[in-house]
């Protein structure tokens, strides 16, 4: 039994390797981007940069969702709407960051309230003048919806299909309020033209770099986190809720509890993906909200493997690159190739990449040529 | 539907819960989880109990006794309740009539199932239903009694001593040698047993246990038959079987259900010389 606690989990093999990956790749794409002369063939566009910001990002979502779905069982179909409120956290404090550099050039509200004619800033704008305070709603936008979402969805039992559809329901109901102009968050133009951050400029390079990097540690922090907690007591329960919700509570625990936490906590990640998003690619608008985002997601993690957390991470990269490939080539069939995708991997792959290169090696190491022996599947004694 | 040499009717109704403990009763005030109150002469009342499904009556009127540290057993043929019983008992299903008593004070038909697992009562199911991705010993650490909550569970380690106990809980059932294996890799027998390991492990007063030797080999019955008298006297084991041999070869006091009501009580001679028991397993030699 592996008992992590967050040292152990630090300095895992798995998170190690993770992490030298993660960091040689972004810190190979910073210095080719910054070092090497445009016109040479090494150089990396600013273009790439954010594109792997954006892989990022995802990759963080990703993981949000396989700790909910692989681990905790529970199939949120609306979890694009926690990325997105998080990345209307941080879209609020770049426009308020504009100041009077707006069409409008008015000092004191954003361009969407001078064209609205509103007089004055409303409340829930006000946090967004402080960096701190962003971060904090961040967190916390998402963080509360889960809670109080999965409060009333856990304890009244509400789970499987119905679950995942009211979660999808909750994300097109927010999709909805967004596009309205009146909810005061820019309607269906959403949030864009963003000048700087922290007084850096979003245009240049060095603060694209910052931003990957940003991203990159945020996704190697959730990871360790993330290894953490499932190998803690707290994960072991919290599969045993994924396999038998019954029987777990019959041994005294309240499943929901379990699962309020881990949806929460999810949440929060998520939330903290679509902040760093949005600096990086310019703008939110409601259609963040979408549910087909959120049906997106759930393929990335399905592609990549659930419950290993790297699978995630993988599944995300891979079929985002993917993505841009294809639409690249013929953008009208994307949606036919993403369905034809999880289909062919719920039907072949359900353990997802991670599974299909763990069986290989499993093969590999159990057939060697010279050892005859080798009839049992598995030898899982290890003296105690 | 008496119990002839303990209780006599008389005696019985005046040991009726809703008698004795009138100002007690569920709706007078709330009740709370909370700490079993086993001074009385019983640690499990159960009276009058009646659990219809579609009008279809799986327990009828049904009125149990338990003693601590008893070993109970309950037979009766295929459909004769006892599952919903045990249902009842543990929280699953809510009777539509009755009242079903943990202690003096732990009203079971309006606890919930973990108030009721945590107030000391734990259960064996009929189907073996270990957590087959994990581990005998991680089986284990889900079943131990403590805290439950995602915090604790988060950031309270493991104590040496929470190991010790594990280990030797595991070596009662004989579960030693295969702590590390996933419980879906165990034998039909050895899922029993980890089973029993891990209802064991909630420290519980009351011990349900419902068709322990299904699939079991010879040896296999025998060790669980052991297994089990040595658990009763520090706790009240109630034990639902269908052989009747097993159950001779254990029992002390002998309920016989049939149609959702108890047909006969006693010891196991007494009862399995009873004209009405003889009749409801026609058949099935109770003698032998
Ligand atoms: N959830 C249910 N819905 C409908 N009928 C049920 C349900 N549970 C049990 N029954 C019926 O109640 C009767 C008693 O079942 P059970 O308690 O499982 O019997 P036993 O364990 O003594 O074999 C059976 O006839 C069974 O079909
Ligand atoms: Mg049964």
């Amino acid at each position: 039994m592996r008992h992590s606690d967050l040292k152990t989990a630090l300095t895992d093999r798995a998170a190690k390797v993770f992490i030298g990956v993660l960091f040689s790749a972004v810190i190979l794409v910073a210095l080719l981007n910054l070092l090497v002369p445009v016109d040479s063939a090494l150089h990396v566009s600013s273009y790439t940069v954010t594109l792997l910001g954006k892989y990022l990002c995802y990759a963080l979502l990703a993981l949000a969702l396989d700790l909910v779905w692989g681990f905790g069982g529970i199939l949120s179909l609306g979890h694009g709407a926690f990325f997105a409120l998080g990345g209307y956290a941080m879209g609020m404090y770049l426009m308020r960051q504009i100041g009077d550099r707006g069409v409008y050039g008015n000092p004191n509200l954003p361009d969407f309230m001078v064209f609205l004619n509103w007089k004055e800033l409303p409340w829930y704008w006000q946090a967004s003048d402080h960096f701190g305070l962003t971060l904090l709603l961040v967190g916390l936008a998402p963080g509360l919806l889960a809670f109080v979402f999965g409060w009333l969805a856990f304890r009244s039992r509400v789970t499987g299909v119905y679950l995942s559809i009211i979660t999808q329901a909750l994300t097109y109901a927010l999709m909805l309020a967004f596009f309205r102009n009146e909810f005061g968050f820019g309607g269906n133009n959403g949030l864009t033209d963003f000048k700087d951050i922290l007084g850096f400029s979003l245009q240049a390079d060095s603060t694209r770099v910052a931003l990957l990097i940003a991203t990159a540690l945020a996704l190697a922090g959730a990871f360790v986190l993330c290894r953490w907690i499932t190998g803690s007591r707290l994960g072991r329960v919290t599969l045993a809720v994924r396999d038998g919700e019954s029987r777990a509570r019959f041994l005294g625990y309240r499943t929901e509890h379990y699962k309020l936490w881990i949806f929460t906590l999810s949440a929060v990640l998520a939330g903290i993906a679509g902040a760093l998003y949005v600096p990086q690619v310019g703008i939110i608008n409601p259609g963040e909200f979408s549910p087909l985002n959120s049906i997106e997601l759930v393929v990335w993690v399905a592609v990549g493997g659930r419950a290993t957390l790297y699978g995630a991470v993988i599944g995300a990269i891979l079929v985002n690159y993917g993505k841009t490939v294809f639409t690249g080539v013929m953008p009208e069939a994307w949606l036919f190739a993403l369905g034809g995708l999880f289909v062919a991997v719920t039907v072949f792959l359900p353990q997802g990449l991670v599974g299909l290169a763990s069986d290989l090696l499993k093969r590999k190491r159990r057939t060697p040529p010279t050892a005859p022996q080798t009839t049992n599947k598995e030898s899982p004694h290890e003296p105690a | 539907m008496s119990r002839p040499d303990s209780l006599p009717n008389a005696v019985r109704d005046t040991f009726r819960r809703d008698q004795v403990f009138s100002p007690l009763r569920s709706g007078v005030r709330p009740v709370q989880p909370g700490e079993l109150d086993a001074r009385g002469k019983y640690i499990l009342y159960m009276e009058e109990i009646t659990v219809s499904f579609d009008g279809f009556k799986a327990l009828n009127d049904l009125t149990l006794y338990i003693e601590p540290g008893e070993l109970r057993c309950i037979i009766g043929p295929n459909g004769a309740g006892k599952s919903t019983m045990m249902d009842v008992i543990t929280g699953k299903t809510r009777p539509d009539h009755g009242t079903c008593y943990f202690g003096q004070t732990l009203d079971l038909t309006r606890l919930s199932e973990t108030d009721i697992a945590t107030a000391g009562i734990g259960r064996k199911f009929q189907k073996p239903t270990v957590f087959p991705e994990h581990t005998a010993l991680e089986n284990l650490e889900l079943a131990m009694a403590g805290p439950k909550g995602p915090w604790q569970a988060l950031l309270a380690p493991i104590t040496g001593e929470q190991r010790d106990w594990m280990a030797s809980t595991l070596d009662t059932v004989g579960l030693l040698a295969e702590r590390d294996r996933p419980a879906g890799a165990l034998s039909h027998g050895q899922k029993q047993w980890l089973e029993i390991a891990m209802v064991l492990m909630q420290k519980p007063r009351l011990l349900l246990v419902d068709e322990p030797i299904a699939g079991m080999t010879r040896q296999e019955v025998e060790r669980t038959g052991e297994l089990l008298q040595s658990l009763a006297g520090e706790h009240s084991v109630m034990v639902v079987e269908h052989d009747m041999e097993f159950i001779r070869s254990i029992a002390n006091t002998v309920t016989v259900l049939h149609q959702g009501s108890v047909l006969a009580e006693g010891r196991m001679q007494d009862v399995q010389n009873d004209a009405k028991v003889i009749e409801v397993y026609l058949g099935e030699n109770v003698e032998s």
